[in-house]
């Protein structure tokens, strides 16, 4: 395999809220290559989640170690932290909480060009571009994120971060949250990105057909522990862990 | 925002010019004046409502409806420093502490938490009962006394923002605290916090009165509402003009001003346009 985008190894996070410690991710290690899909799948409340803010540093680990592009990116801060962040980039859940209720969507947009460094004399013309890569008018960029449906304000997401053209894309439940179609049709619009930029996608969802569908490697979680991995079909079609068994069986019953 | 209806906007745009018209006529007052309000007249004490004395005169002969209008700017424009004092004191606080933690958020919520033990009426009756009466020392005990509230209320906006994924959005964007702080979690967080303290303006007014009332605030030749009101209680029965006109003038601004918070909470209320949002 060519040389990884992204490498995470032994990463541990532990939460001490209430009573008695949560270990939501413990000792995990992964990796996604150049122009890869890996999938991350898992039952609800297993640390995807928590997994993902780990890998884009929104959250910091208690042992082990990130790495992006070949930088060990664990113990970075302030400035060059805001330049790793170039390659990575995450879309969310929730579409609209993914934007500032009160910012237009290419005022949205716009920000995070400029926040790259982008020349301000040609951050329209690239907001309206940005918009059409991903299926929108460009008149979408007028619009509040409480304005458009789910499916629009999902694209807008995906236009904003790929606006600074980064390397990965950590998608964390980036369709659960919309009906089954626009979802297809997202997952077609990042695949189609992905090839055009060469990008690599760290797909996290609990729905395993989507993801095995998209993706040609699989990390299955459970329990804060990655419990299986290898390549998609494999994983599927012979499954070691009995976990991964029951996973598979209730949603693909004809495997 | 744009979620909110147009009734809403309407009824808010309405209240607001009627705020304008009330300040612009305190600032007028002192010319609208039928009599000079510190002026007394021995002979023509407590008498009742004439044309000479649209509002009647007091013990001293002095003419009421010249020293409720005279008063006007004092209730009016003092409740607006107060309120705007504590607001800009206490957003400040608040935001600080939620955004940037650690020691300082320790030390300052210590301070707040010990100022919303005390009932806020009776810390600021201490506060101004300390500093001496006189209106500029009322003022000063109001907003110092109001202010943590705003802070605690600004600070649990921001924990929340902070949580928000459109600000973890904005990290990976790469941009810097300061553009975070200023460009989404100020605004944001500020929009309920001004809700609040619109709501709070007719209060204001009636606490201001109220320390005017037990002597804590505007010193005697000054027209006051409140001090008129307990000047005039003596009198009631005599002379019910002396505590009518200063008491209608207290209630229809803070009416005014309380439907004024309604109305601002309406429009701008971020739990009511995301409630529409999810819809
Ligand atoms: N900030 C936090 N403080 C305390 N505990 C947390 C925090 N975030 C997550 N947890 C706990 O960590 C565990 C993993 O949570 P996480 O959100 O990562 O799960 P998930 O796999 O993303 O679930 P879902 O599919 O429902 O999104 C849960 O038990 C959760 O309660
Ligand atoms: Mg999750």
């Amino acid at each position: 395999m060519n040389k990884p985008v992204l490498t995470v190894s032994h990463l541990s996070r532990t939460f001490l809220t209430g009573s008695r410690p949560v270990p939501a991710v413990c000792d995990v290690s992964l990796t996604v290559g150049s122009r890869e899909s890996v999938g991350l799948v898992g039952e609800s409340g297993c640390g995807k989640s928590t997994l993902a803010r780990l890998i884009t540093r929104l959250d910091s680990p208690d042992a082990g170690t990130v790495t992006l592009c070949g930088q060990d990116i664990t113990r970075l801060s302030g400035a060059s932290l805001r330049r790793a962040y170039r390659d990575i980039k995450m879309i969310f859940q929730e579409p609209r909480a993914s934007f500032d209720p009160r910012l237009t969507l290419g005022t949205s947009i716009r920000v995070a060009l400029h926040a790259a460094g982008f020349p301000r004399a040609k951050q329209t013309e690239e907001t309206a571009h940005l918009l059409r890569e991903v299926g929108l008018e460009s008149s979408y960029a007028d619009a509040q994120p409480g304005d458009v449906s789910g499916g629009e304000c999902q694209r807008a997401a995906i236009a904003r971060a790929v606006a600074t053209r980064p390397r990965l894309l950590v998608c964390d439940e980036a369709t659960s949250a919309l009906d089954v179609s626009v979802q297809a049709q997202i997952m077609e619009l990042l695949r189609t990105l992905g090839q055009t930029h060469g990008m690599s996608f760290l797909f996290i969802s609990h729905d395993l057909a989507l993801v095995s569908s998209f993706c040609t490697r699989l990390y299955v979680m459970r329990g804060g522990k990655i419990v299986e991995h290898g390549a998609t079909g494999h994983v599927i079609r012979a499954p070691r862990n009995p976990y991964t068994r029951e996973l598979i069986s209730s949603v693909l019953p004809v495997c | 925002m744009r979620t909110a209806n147009r009734a809403a906007k309407l009824r808010l745009a309405v209240l607001l010019v009627l705020v304008a018209v009330l300040c612009i006529f305190c600032l007028a007052a002192p010319s609208l004046l039928p009599n000079d309000p510190s002026q007394a007249h021995l002979l023509a004490a407590k008498q009742p409502p004439s044309t000479r004395y649209p509002f009647g005169t007091d013990w001293l002969g002095r003419c009421v409806c010249s020293r409720v209008l005279a008063g006007a700017s004092t209730s009016v424009f003092s409740a607006l420093t107060i309120v705007g004092l504590t607001l800009a004191v206490g957003c400040a606080v608040g935001i600080v502490c939620g955004y940037f933690g650690g020691v300082v958020d320790t030390v300052l919520m210590r301070v707040v938490d010990i100022f919303l033990a005390f009932p806020g009426m009776v810390l600021a009756l201490a506060v101004a009962g300390m500093l001496g009466p006189g209106l500029k020392n009322a003022v000063l005990a109001l907003a110092a006394t109001g202010w943590p509230q705003y802070a605690r209320l600004t600070r649990s906006y921001v924990l929340s923002l902070r949580q928000e994924n459109f600000i973890h959005a904005a990290r990976l964007n790469g941009q810097s605290p300061a553009s975070i702080l200023f460009l989404h979690i100020f605004p944001n967080a500020v929009r309920p916090v001004l809700v609040t303290a619109s709501l709070s303006i007719g209060g204001t007014i009636l606490n201001l009165a109220g320390l005017s009332f037990l002597g804590l605030g505007a010193l005697p030749p000054t027209a006051e509402w409140g001090s008129m009101l307990a000047d005039g209680r003596g009198l009631m029965q005599q002379a019910p003009w002396l505590i009518f006109f200063p008491g209608a003038a207290i209630f229809l601004t803070s009416i005014l001003f309380n439907l004024l918070g309604d109305s601002v909470r309406d429009v701008l209320d971020p739990l009511d346009s995301q409630r529409k949002q999810y819809k």
